[in-house]
């Protein structure tokens, strides 16, 4: 299948911009409108602030793990939703890590892949490169299917966001290129990643 | 079907100085190989000083099989270079159990004749003797081909010197100024060509069995693509540039069809790319990852590592249809295997303990045995006569090869000056058998 891809626009605050400023819901024009996962559009519109909002209380409550980046002071505002610097943090994470041998996402990344999820349902001209990265260890190929995977699983939380086929290309690059060099645990957890690329 | 690329393209070349392996040689205490004497050969060319030492060359092989334990020259009572002036007392004194003797001699205006005898100690005989007429750039490969002879000769098993291998290095990994080179030297690490070098990744260098084209896997695009070299003309063509992953080729043995992983459908699956069709079939079906495809030298079956059952396991598959079938049962991964020539065996990647280590399964038996003690040991390949397996291993943080004997006994370590190397992949057979004089 031959694919066209939206024009590369690899500007944060515009991305930011997309997403807060949107007071409108993020319903395309024409076919191929996006699907989303949410279902709590029973208001008939919803802001990605406020969906941000609910989707991290839920993750709250549910004990997001240690190490997260999102619980840094100011994250929530009082109305229990996300603030502005908040979005910005989380649209500035644009490595995702990954467990030894899993392509699961880790709790405190599902937030950041949903915030840029949301960012491409808002700006359909918006496209991203989703790379998936292993460590070192064991085979090279298999590494590369390994990567796949991990790319693959946040492709599929970015279209259940509203992202659209095209605006995402995935690419696996195994343990090929690596981000930090050294045969060490602090390195390979370094290393088995997937890099989010506008 | 998608029609293939055939894009015929000139290949990359490169001007730049490439840095040479080095060879250290380690076999295991208390295990001796036999003691051999080889003579340097006489140089009787007039008016020209010698090019090549040619029975440090053929030491140098013998020595690496670790079957052989060349003895040294200093110690030698006489230098005979003809059959007539050899007197067996002269070695027998020093323990040697075999002699090579040679000479090299003007033929025509730019080539060598090389005469070469071996000859049994014990038993007081002469066992052979060949004579090569060779142009003089292509002296050193003559020697190899006498250690190849001289090992057949007293090993009864066919030499592996006048192979080569092809590596993939890379110089300033994670840094802007990053390289990657696909490289193919004798199998002594001496001779290094640059096939082809990138900014971006290549992969998954394997031979033809013609010993003349080389498929690889390269990011030069910006993703993933196989391409086929000829590594003499250095012409090439893109043979596979599907949606998602395109890797690991592997040459069927006659040498028409390539099994290779495509992601197309979504998921890694092994297809046969016939090479003069064009054509594609799937040859596993299945959710997980299939990967890593490797013929067995008959060509019907093609074993492959899956995770279908939780973690890799190697699995075979008939290439003409029927029932896939699980081969490694011990520990929770192992991968990236390949078939010994005589198909008996195969080597892969397998986790013992954290470590991955390069381990050999008897297909008979199912017995597997662990042949190296690294902790990131990958790539095993087998060399044409069985003989040794190289490999990909880290030392210090630094991509190197080595090379262990199937039997375990002997290792060797190929260190490159600078960079890491890795993804060795032994060639087939390229030398026909000489002309006995």
């Amino acid at each position: 299948m031959i694919q066209t891809h939206p024009t590369k626009l690899a500007l944060p605050a515009l991305l930011l911009a997309a997403l807060v400023g949107c007071s409108t819901s993020p319903t395309m024009d024409g076919p191929g409108a996006p699907v989303t996962s949410v279902d709590d559009t029973s208001t008939g519109s919803y802001s990605a602030v406020e969906y941000f909002g609910a989707n991290t209380d839920i993750a709250r409550e549910g004990g997001v793990p240690e190490g997260d980046e999102f619980e840094e002071e100011g994250y929530y505002n009082d109305a229990g939703g996300a603030t502005t610097d908040d979005l910005n943090a989380a649209l500035n994470i644009r490595t995702i890590y990954f467990d030894y041998d899993s392509s699961e996402i880790r709790g405190d990344f599902r937030n950041a892949v949903i915030a840029h999820g949301m960012a491409l349902a808002s700006n359909p001209n918006l496209s991203i490169t989703v790379e998936g990265h292993c460590d070192e260890r064991g085979s090279r190929e298999y590494n590369i299917a390994l990567g796949e995977r991990r790319a693959n699983t946040l492709r599929r939380l970015l279209l259940a966001q509203g992202a659209m086929e095209n605006q995402i290309v995935t690419i696996s690059y195994g343990e090929e290129r690596p981000a930090v060099l050294g045969s060490n645990e602090q390195a390979w957890a370094r290393n088995r990643r997937a890099e989010l690329i506008y | 079907m998608k029609k293939l690329l055939l894009i015929l393209l000139a290949g990359l070349w490169s001007s730049q100085a490439i840095a040479i392996l080095t060879i250290r040689i380690t076999t295991e205490a208390g295990i001796e190989g036999l003691p051999v004497a080889v003579v340097p050969f006489a140089w009787e060319v007039p008016g020209r000083s010698p090019d090549q030492d040619v029975a440090a060359v053929v030491g140098a092989d013998l020595e690496r099989s670790g079957r052989f334990k060349p003895l040294p020259v200093e110690d030698m009572l006489a230098r005979p270079s003809r059959g007539s002036e050899v007197d067996y007392a002269d070695w027998r004194a020093i323990n040697a159990e075999n002699l090579v003797i040679g000479r090299i001699e003007p033929y025509g205006d730019s080539e060598y004749q090389v005469t070469f005898e071996l000859f049994d100690i014990g038993k007081q005989e002469r066992i052979t003797g060949y004579q090569f007429q060779t142009k003089r750039r292509d002296l050193r490969a003559t020697a190899h081909h006498i250690a190849d002879i001289v090992y057949e000769k007293l090993t009864g098993q066919r030499g592996a010197f006048s192979t080569r291998i092809a590596y993939i290095t890379s110089v300033n990994e994670g840094a802007s100024n990053h390289r990657v080179t696909l490289t193919v030297a004798d199998a002594d690490g001496y001779g290094p060509q640059t096939i082809i070098d990138s900014a971006e990744p290549l992969m998954s260098p394997a031979w033809a069995p013609d010993g003349r084209r080389i498929a690889y896997v390269s990011f030069e695009k910006k993703r993933p693509s196989i391409w086929v070299q000829e590594i003499f003309t250095g012409r090439r063509k893109q043979i596979a540039s599907f949606k998602g992953i395109n890797g690991a080729p592997a040459w069927s043995p006659d040498g028409l069809k390539l099994a290779l992983t495509l992601s197309k459908e979504g998921n890694p699956d092994i297809y046969v790319l016939d090479l003069e069709r064009g054509s594609l079939r799937p040859l596993t079906r299945h959710y997980a990852i299939d990967t890593e495809p490797a013929w067995s030298p008959d060509g019907r079956y093609v074993i492959f590592t899956s995770d279908r059952g939780g973690g890799p396991q190697i699995y075979r598959v008939p290439v003409d249809g029927g029932k896939e079938e699980r081969l490694t049962f011990e520990g929770s991964y192992n991968a990236r295997a390949s078939y010994s020539p005589d198909g008996g065996m195969i080597t892969m990647v397998t986790r013992q303990e954290g470590a991955y280590r390069i381990g050999v399964l008897e297909l008979a038996s199912g017995q597997m045995r662990v042949l190296t003690d690294g902790s990131l040991d990958e790539s095993p390949s087998f060399a044409p006569n069985g003989s040794m397996i190289i490999y990909a291993t880290k030392i210090a943080g630094k991509g190197e090869l080595a090379a262990v004997s199937t039997d375990g006994r002997v290792k060797q370590r190929l260190a490159l000056q600078e960079g890491d190397v890795r993804e060795p992949v032994w060639s087939p057979y390229t030398r026909k058998k000489a002309q006995r004089n």
